[in-house]
């Protein structure tokens, strides 16, 4: 039996998601010995042809050479598989979507003429359609496996989409939000990362992005309550996943 | 590739085995190099500019994002900076706690780079699984170390890539004792199977090529230089990070991606393990200067491809410090220094895995960021990787182009080029004349 063909490709990002495949150590050789990996320039050399069985795609379009290349790896690809905030909701460079680009470049850069970017930081679905959205900053590398897995085997992946809360309740962790006042996006964000912040008494700040019809007016009214001014509120919204349309609509109204 | 009445061009479009993308052209006119360019074409993510306006609070896990590799890097530079302009200071055990996450990330970082990214090149073959195929016990070896930096960084910083439990001013929680001790174990495993890998690599056959490099990095007068200590240089330089920006520069060029950052007149410095090294070697332990030495190196190494087995004397001398740090571990009274906003400018500079990390900020008096100013490793070692490479072309001309082309690609993976860490980033087109 031929064995299915793996890419990973990246795009605009910090490469953190791709390293979640080589952070699976216990496994790594077990999948390596399970797909051909075809195209993971971060891991090897060897590069073959596609086209592909399943392509993993890291990071956001901010280039014209980026909106270009994600319909070639598209084209190569029989299931394509976005992982991560920056490919799933633009991540936190979509927060030039909200500026001036032209001042941002200015800003940082002592020829802007040098540049060659787009005004916007974009999810690949925006470009490309994708057959599962992998969410994460950076994903979770135990649901990494299990989507490869899936997508490999023909089965829908089993990725709750749950809110954070009903992780912490899981955990028994204690509401960080109730009983301490600690602003908190779990009720509105999806769970994934396995309760971390609030298990460290921290707030969760956003990771894995929006869940099912969030209801983010009623938590932006809570964290008022608790005192949080209307900028802060924004910024808390305005993180990993700025441009997921839920957290930016409600950034918005916190201006 | 293209041959033509004596021009030779190599042209390597996507480097492999770094993080990020890079790469090179090279092009050869008689006998003589007439033009290479080292490029990375990581797109601009404006950092810095997303930065004005936000909360002193938020830049450690903002700047995180700018690297999956070594996340702590920005997160202890960035946190230094904030601290040092809110005026407080993290001392004792929380600063232990710290340097502990820093040698969890030196650990994987290093690992990942010298076993699985750069031990392909000297053994000619794409990569580890291939190295698996031939030594399983090796790579298996390797995988458990790296996983052993990880499990520093989770049972500390709560997450392996984006840490999730540091702060300004230390952190949202002390870890348990008991989870802290437990690491002791296997970090004991971990001083015989960092000096197994050390030696296995000792035995490659290493590039004939020196260089008498400006080593650029911090020192600390009771430690081995991880998360603070003046800058120095081998060449004299003492300097308190605050005047980093008076002794260094970054150009933007046209012809490469990153700034590059350059010294004084405009000329390069190396930064990362092999600066560190020269720099330091006195303040290494016993056990990782004799493995040291053991695999061949005296007390200053000028062989750039010897990067790989400085990076694993490090990889030993961290995880020694990270027992040492285990065992002594007792959860602090409190998990952080408090601190109120107000008006200020602060500095941060650690020892990324690949070379320091320079941060500024300029707050205004709610704690807002005015100003963001941030200089990773790789735009520093920009210069001098092109700088080596042009040396190592210079030396090797007579090689065909296939080997030559591998040659420059192990040149570039000495530097354990982190380009998503070069933030300032520029995709170009190449005046090609």
């Amino acid at each position: 039996m031929r064995k299915p063909k793996l890419a990973v490709w990246k795009f605009s990002s910090c490469d953190g998601c791709q390293l979640s495949l080589l952070d699976c150590e216990d496994e790594l050789l077990a999948v390596a010995g399970a797909v051909d990996i075809a195209y993971f320039l971060e891991a090897t050399r060897a590069r073959l042809r596609g086209p592909y069985d399943l392509s993993l795609v890291e990071g956001s379009i901010t280039t014209p050479e980026e909106a270009e290349r994600i319909r070639k790896v598209r084209s190569q690809s029989r299931f394509l598989v976005t992982i991560g905030a920056c490919a799933t909701s633009g991540g936190i460079q979509a927060l030039r979507n909200f500026a001036d680009v032209d001042a941002f470049a200015r800003a940082v850069y002592a020829h802007p003429e040098y540049l060659d970017t787009l005004a916007t930081a974009t999810a690949i679905q925006d470009h490309v359609p994708v057959d599962f959205e992998l969410r994460g900053c950076p994903v979770n590398k135990h649901q990494l496996l299990e989507v490869v897995n899936a997508t490999l085997n023909g089965r829908r992946p089993n990725i709750p989409d749950h809110s954070q809360c009903v992780e912490c309740k899981r955990h028994g962790t204690v509401c960080v939000l109730v009983a301490h006042g600690t602003p908190c996006l779990g009720p509105v964000t999806q769970a994934g990362c396995g309760n971390l912040c609030p298990a460290c008494s921290r707030g969760c700040y956003g990771c894995f992005g929006p869940k099912e019809a969030p209801n983010t007016a009623a938590l932006s009214a809570k964290l008022g309550a608790e005192g949080l001014g209307g900028r802060a509120i924004g910024h808390l919204y305005s993180t990993f996943n700025a441009n997921a349309p839920a957290f930016r609509e409600e950034s918005q109204k916190h201006e | 590739m293209s041959e033509r009445s004596g021009t030779r061009t190599i042209k390597v479009d996507a480097l492999a085995r770094v993080e990020g993308e890079g790469a090179l052209y090279l092009r050869v006119k008689d006998g003589a190099i007439r033009d290479l360019k080292f490029r990375i074409f990581e797109p601009p993510r404006f950092f810095e500019a997303l930065l004005a306006g936000r909360g002193y609070a938020e830049a450690p896990d903002i700047t995180a994002r700018i690297c999956g590799i070594c996340p702590v890097a920005y997160i202890l530079s960035s946190s230094h900076a904030m601290e040092q302009a809110l005026g407080i200071r993290v001392t004792g055990p929380l600063r232990d706690l710290r340097r502990l996450l820093y040698c969890g990330e030196w650990i994987e970082s290093h690992v990942l780079h010298a076993a699985m990214l750069h031990a392909p090149d000297f053994l000619g073959l794409d990569d580890a699984l291939q190295i698996a195929e031939r030594d399983p016990q090796l790579v298996r070896t390797a995988l458990r170390l790296k996983k052993l930096g990880n499990e520093i960084l989770e049972v500390v910083g709560g997450r392996a890539v984006h840490p999730v439990n540091t702060r300004v001013g230390g952190f949202y929680r002390a870890p348990g004792r008991a989870r802290v001790r437990a690491l002791a174990s296997e970090l004991e495993w971990a001083l015989e199977a960092s000096t197994t890998l050390l030696r296995a690599f000792a035995g490659f056959d290493f590039p004939d090529y020196t260089h008498d490099y400006t080593c650029v990095s911090l020192r600390h007068p009771d430690e081995y230089a991880i998360t603070e200590g003046r800058l120095v240089s081998n060449r004299g330089m003492d300097i308190a990070i605050d005047t980093f920006l008076d002794h260094f520069g970054e150009e933007h060029v046209a012809h490469s991606n990153a700034l590059h950052g350059y010294l004084g007149a405009g000329e390069p410095y190396l930064v990362g393990p092999i600066a560190r090294y020269n720099n330091n070697f006195d303040q290494l332990t016993p056990l990782a200067q004799g493995a040291a030495r053991e695999a061949g190196l005296g007390p200053v190494v000028n062989n750039p491809y010897q990067s790989l087995l400085v990076r694993l004397v490090e990889t030993l001398y961290a995880c020694e410090e990270a027992l040492r740090l285990v065992r002594a571990y007792e959860e602090p009274d409190a998990s952080c220094v408090e601190a109120a906003p107000r008006a200020g400018v602060g500095h941060g500079c650690t020892e990324a895995p690949r070379g320091i990390c320079y941060h500024r900020y300029a707050l205004d008096e709610t704690g807002h960021i005015l100003e963001a100013r941030i200089i990773p490793p790789t735009s520093q070692n920009q210069k001098q990787i092109e700088d080596d490479l042009r040396g190592v072309v210079a030396q090797n001309l007579a090689l065909p182009d296939e080997q030559l082309k591998l040659r420059c690609e192990q040149t570039i993976r000495n530097y354990d080029p982190c380009i998503s860490c070069a933030t300032h980033f520029l995709e170009l087109t190449v005046d090609r004349e």
